[in-house]
């Protein structure tokens, strides 16, 4: 896969964890990266699913205030910036990448592009055809307000990426 | 300027400067030093600039067809879009769509600053809470942002954990910035939950598609457009641009530009309506469930379709609003925004933003601070001529302010085209060439005179010159009378120097220098019949005055430059004149040919060198140099002719990175900028004593630079051409 390396090194630079797997195996890669109580959304990709992960895929808002963990898609990466995009569905995407701790995004290696102008190439069509909404997030929420730079603002002070690498 | 409000202003930048000038100037550096590094990361980081540039003067050029495609797209999916006059129209919708909601969580927005919608609703009886944590602080502090991206910098930890040990009594005490990071993400959090409307900026909408572009690390305006039932978003017209992809050369110069970062944390790129489902945390235990979320964009005007209309202010409206021009700005650095800003922005393009949204008046209060150094004009990600627009506001004031008697005196000795509400301190730094031609006819009287306590205390009163400023010692051999005297006689020149003011009746050895060393390299010179190019004048806001010399100066050297002569300049400010300011004051073409005809000293030198490899230049055999060079100098990428030159004669030479010498012409001699100018000084003389390890000669280009270098390190500076003969 093109761009991989590339991709890993700049999560590497963000301080982003990351595992790669086959698809396969997503489960048992899912357990070693997942504090319980975990919440999420079903995965939006053919023959991919949390099914077999102890992910609660269905949250309440309650259960967005208590999850350690936050499962999600991440349907596009950026290789030379690191960036996921979380895309917003009805399911609780949005909110189980925001308010957990620890955010682990499920990425599909065949998703990786190598810059911003071939994600925007991406999102131009998408955002005009499909209104779509999506968040381009780049290693875990910051902020530098409280007189030093902390990891873990509003959102998650975590994030780690499970590459699926067949698919 | 009254004698009083100088002493007043005086002491109000004194008082910020103890207060929250070591904070201000630590993350200013940073996040300055951090631009210079990410850029670098970048494979054509003047290519993105031009681009994001060319799509702001695109995007408001066709900003009425775009505003039409950007109703329709948002319109046609639901959501509501109002037109605001102004902040009143504004705040009276914003009311309405607010009905009986107790309370608004809002993500930081400096465009809901300006309307001051927070004062609004708080009369209505509504509850606003800033959620971004620096906005927060203040809210909590009950105090103004001192910087347009980063609100709380003249804050420390250590007063944020005062002020909320205070506030919120929290058991155990407060300390590290994690502790105090979490304890306001609990506290938000939990309003964030119980908020009936969610309230955001954008950064950028794209006409094509309805989407707001926010730019933000925290996570906050992730939730505060999540969470509450009802989104309003609050965009000046100037945010939109026409298509997603032009979203991208933005994205890449935005936070680089501002913080230094490659990327911040998020983008959030929403095309309501927004299909995640809204959690009702009134309901914690029952799934979320796809509801309806209200959307609501408001554009505002106020001014904005006025600043399009008026071509100076125009270019205003291409700010991103990065805060690059505020961090890379030497004053700003020592004082913030709470003294280089107006009613609602800060940093040197605030000039147009104040002027275009609350008037003149506020843009008077500190366009001052801008010197025109320049440093911000590079720094910026869309290329805006922050400096000029500085210029053209602070004319427009001049021509606003009333006229007094001292000055009805004064405009019979110094004429010019100005008005006469021009204050005496500024007519006499714009015509300080007449006045140096008159000082140096009688120069041991003129500097003995300008050295005696009365008269310094007569020129503090009446023209704000600060007593504690050693004035510049005239002499009486002038460079053109040294010229004259050596009875040499160039009728085909190769090349011709310009005998700028400082120059010819202050700095003379380094035009004597220049000279010799031009003909040491093969170069026969004459001198310019013209030396004041102008740039007092333009200095202090006297764009006639300015345009009337560059006019004379065209004049004078279109001989010349037909010739195919190089104009040679050893005044860094005077050659940037021609090179840059000259386009907005002269034809097109004509600015063109002077500028293209212009050079600097060293630059020329090596050419010369280049062309013939030896010279009769004295060499520098490793003489250790520390070289801080002219501001407005590196904005045109001429620092390195200077450090070639020295470096192939054989010197040792290392470069400051201050942004400026915090002199900048006559800036440093306001009495009430007086301490400000020595503490942008003060940070150079500590670079320089940094850099110097054991003795070594301080060379610097300008001469604004040279009089402060050796003011606060208290010995004798030279000029590079100096050292070549």
């Amino acid at each position: 896969m093109p761009h991989v390396d590339q991709f890993l090194d700049s999560l590497e630079r963000l301080e982003v964890g990351w595992t790669r797997t086959p698809a396969k195996e997503l489960s048992s890669a899912l357990d070693d990266v997942l504090l319980s109580p975990s919440i999420g959304a079903p995965l939006p990709f053919d023959g991919l699913s949390l099914e077999g992960a102890n992910v609660n895929q269905q949250p309440s808002p309650a259960d967005l205030e208590s999850g350690s963990t936050g499962v999600t898609a991440a349907r596009m990466a950026i290789a030379s910036y690191g960036s996921i995009l979380i895309q917003s569905d009805t399911d609780a995407t949005e909110a189980a990448s925001l308010f957990p701790d620890r955010h682990v995004a499920v990425l599909r290696a065949s998703d990786i592009v190598p810059d911003m102008p071939a994600a925007f190439e991406r999102l131009g069509p998408a955002l005009r055809n499909d209104a779509v909404t999506t968040i381009l997030a780049t290693g875990p929420s910051a902020t530098a307000d409280m007189g030093a730079l902390v990891k873990g603002a509003h959102g998650p002070m975590e994030v780690h990426v499970i590459l699926v690498e067949d698919r | 300027m009254p004698d009083v409000s100088r002493r007043t202003k005086a002491t109000k930048i004194r008082r910020l400067m103890e207060a929250e000038g070591a904070s201000v100037a630590e993350n200013t550096q940073g996040f300055n030093a951090g631009r210079y590094a990410s850029v670098k990361g970048l494979d054509d980081y003047e290519g993105l600039k031009q681009r994001a540039r060319a799509i702001k003067e695109d995007a408001i050029e066709r900003l009425p067809e775009l505003i039409d495609q950007l109703r329709t797209q948002v319109e046609g999916r639901g959501g509501s879009v109002y037109w605001a006059d102004d902040a009143a129209d504004a705040n009276r919708y914003i009311a309405e769509v607010a009905g009986d909601a107790d309370r608004f969580v809002k993500s930081k927005s400096m465009t809901s600053e300006e309307i001051e919608v927070n004062e609004h609703l708080k009369a209505q009886g509504v509850e606003v809470i800033e959620t971004d944590l620096g906005e927060w602080v203040l809210q909590v502090a009950e105090e103004a942002p001192s910087h347009i991206v980063a609100p709380a910098i003249h804050k420390s930890r250590e007063s944020i954990a005062a002020l909320f040990n205070e506030r919120f009594d929290p058991e155990p005490p407060l300390e590290t910035a994690e502790e105090l990071t979490r304890f306001a993400r609990e506290q938000l959090g939990r309003l964030i939950q119980g908020a009936d409307v969610g309230m955001t900026g954008a950064n950028f909408i794209t006409a094509d598609s309805g989407t707001l572009a926010l730019v933000t690390s925290e996570g906050n305006a992730r939730k505060t457009a999540l969470v509450p039932p009802t989104h309003i978003a609050v965009a000046g017209i100037e945010k939109i641009i026409p298509t997603v992809e032009d979203l991208q050369p933005f994205v890449e110069l935005i936070g680089r530009s501002g913080t230094g970062q490659d990327l911040t944390s998020y983008l959030s790129l929403l095309t309501p309506p927004v299909p995640s489902p809204v959690p009702d945390f009134d309901r914690p235990d029952e799934p979320m469930e796809g509801s309806e979320r209200d959307f609501h964009l408001v554009l505002l005007d106020n001014g904005r379709t006025a600043m399009r209309d008026d071509p100076q202010l125009r270019e205003t409206l291409y700010c991103i609003r990065c805060g690059a021009c505020a961090n890379s700005c030497a004053n700003f650095q020592q004082v913030g925004g709470h003294a280089f800003g107006g009613e609602t922005y800060s940093g040197g393009i605030a000039t147009g933003w104040e002027a275009g949204v609350h008037g003149l008046e506020s843009a008077a209060s500190f366009n001052d601070l801008c010197t025109g150094c320049t440093r911000c004009v590079n720094a910026c990600p869309v290329n805006i001529d922050i400096p000029w627009i500085n210029v053209v506001v602070r004319d427009r004031i001049n021509r606003e302010e009333a006229p007094s008697a001292v000055n009805g005196l004064v405009d019979g000795l110094l004429p010019n085209d100005e008005p006469s509400g021009v204050p005496l301190a500024r007519k006499a730094i714009a015509n300080f060439d007449t006045l140096a031609r008159w000082g140096s006819r009688v120069a041991p009287l003129a500097n003995w005179l300008a050295r005696q306590s009365p008269v310094r205390w007569l020129m503090d009163r009446l023209a704000g010159i600060d007593p504690r400023r050693e004035l510049p010692t005239l002499r009486s051999t002038t460079l053109r009378s040294w010229f004259a005297d050596r009875d040499t006689v160039v009728s085909d020149p190769d090349v011709i120097l310009v005998p700028d003011t400082y120059t010819n009746y202050v700095w003379t050895q380094r035009g004597t220098a220049a000279v010799r060393a031009l003909e040491a390299v093969g170069l026969s010179v004459d001198l310019a019949d013209v030396g004041d190019v102008g740039r007092p004048a333009l200095s202090q806001g006297m764009i006639s005055t300015a345009t009337a010399r560059a006019e004379t100066v065209s004049e004078v050297l279109a001989p010349h430059v037909e010739a195919n002569r190089t104009i040679i300049f050893v005044e860094p400010t005077d050659l940037a004149m021609l090179k840059r300011e000259y386009a907005k004051l002269l034809p097109a073409a004509e600015a063109e040919r002077l500028a293209d005809a212009s050079q600097d000293v060293m630059s020329v030198l090596r050419e010369q060198l280049e062309t013939s490899g030896s010279s009769r230049l004295s060499e520098g055999k490793g003489q250790r140099l520390v070289y801080h060079s002219h501001c407005q100098q590196r904005t045109l990428d001429l620092e390195s002719p200077t450090v070639d030159v020295l470096e192939r004669l054989g010197f040792d030479v290392t470069t400051t990175s201050a942004e400026c010498c915090g002199m900048a012409g006559s800036f440093g001699y306001k009495s009430e900028y007086y301490e400000l100018s020595m503490r942008v000084g003060e940070a150079l003389r500590d670079e320089v004593q940094e850099l110097e390890g054991t003795e070594a000669t301080v060379v610097a280009s300008g001469v604004s630079c040279r009089e402060q270098l050796e003011a606060v390190l208290d010995r004798d500076v030279v000029h590079p051409v100096q050292l070549l003969v």
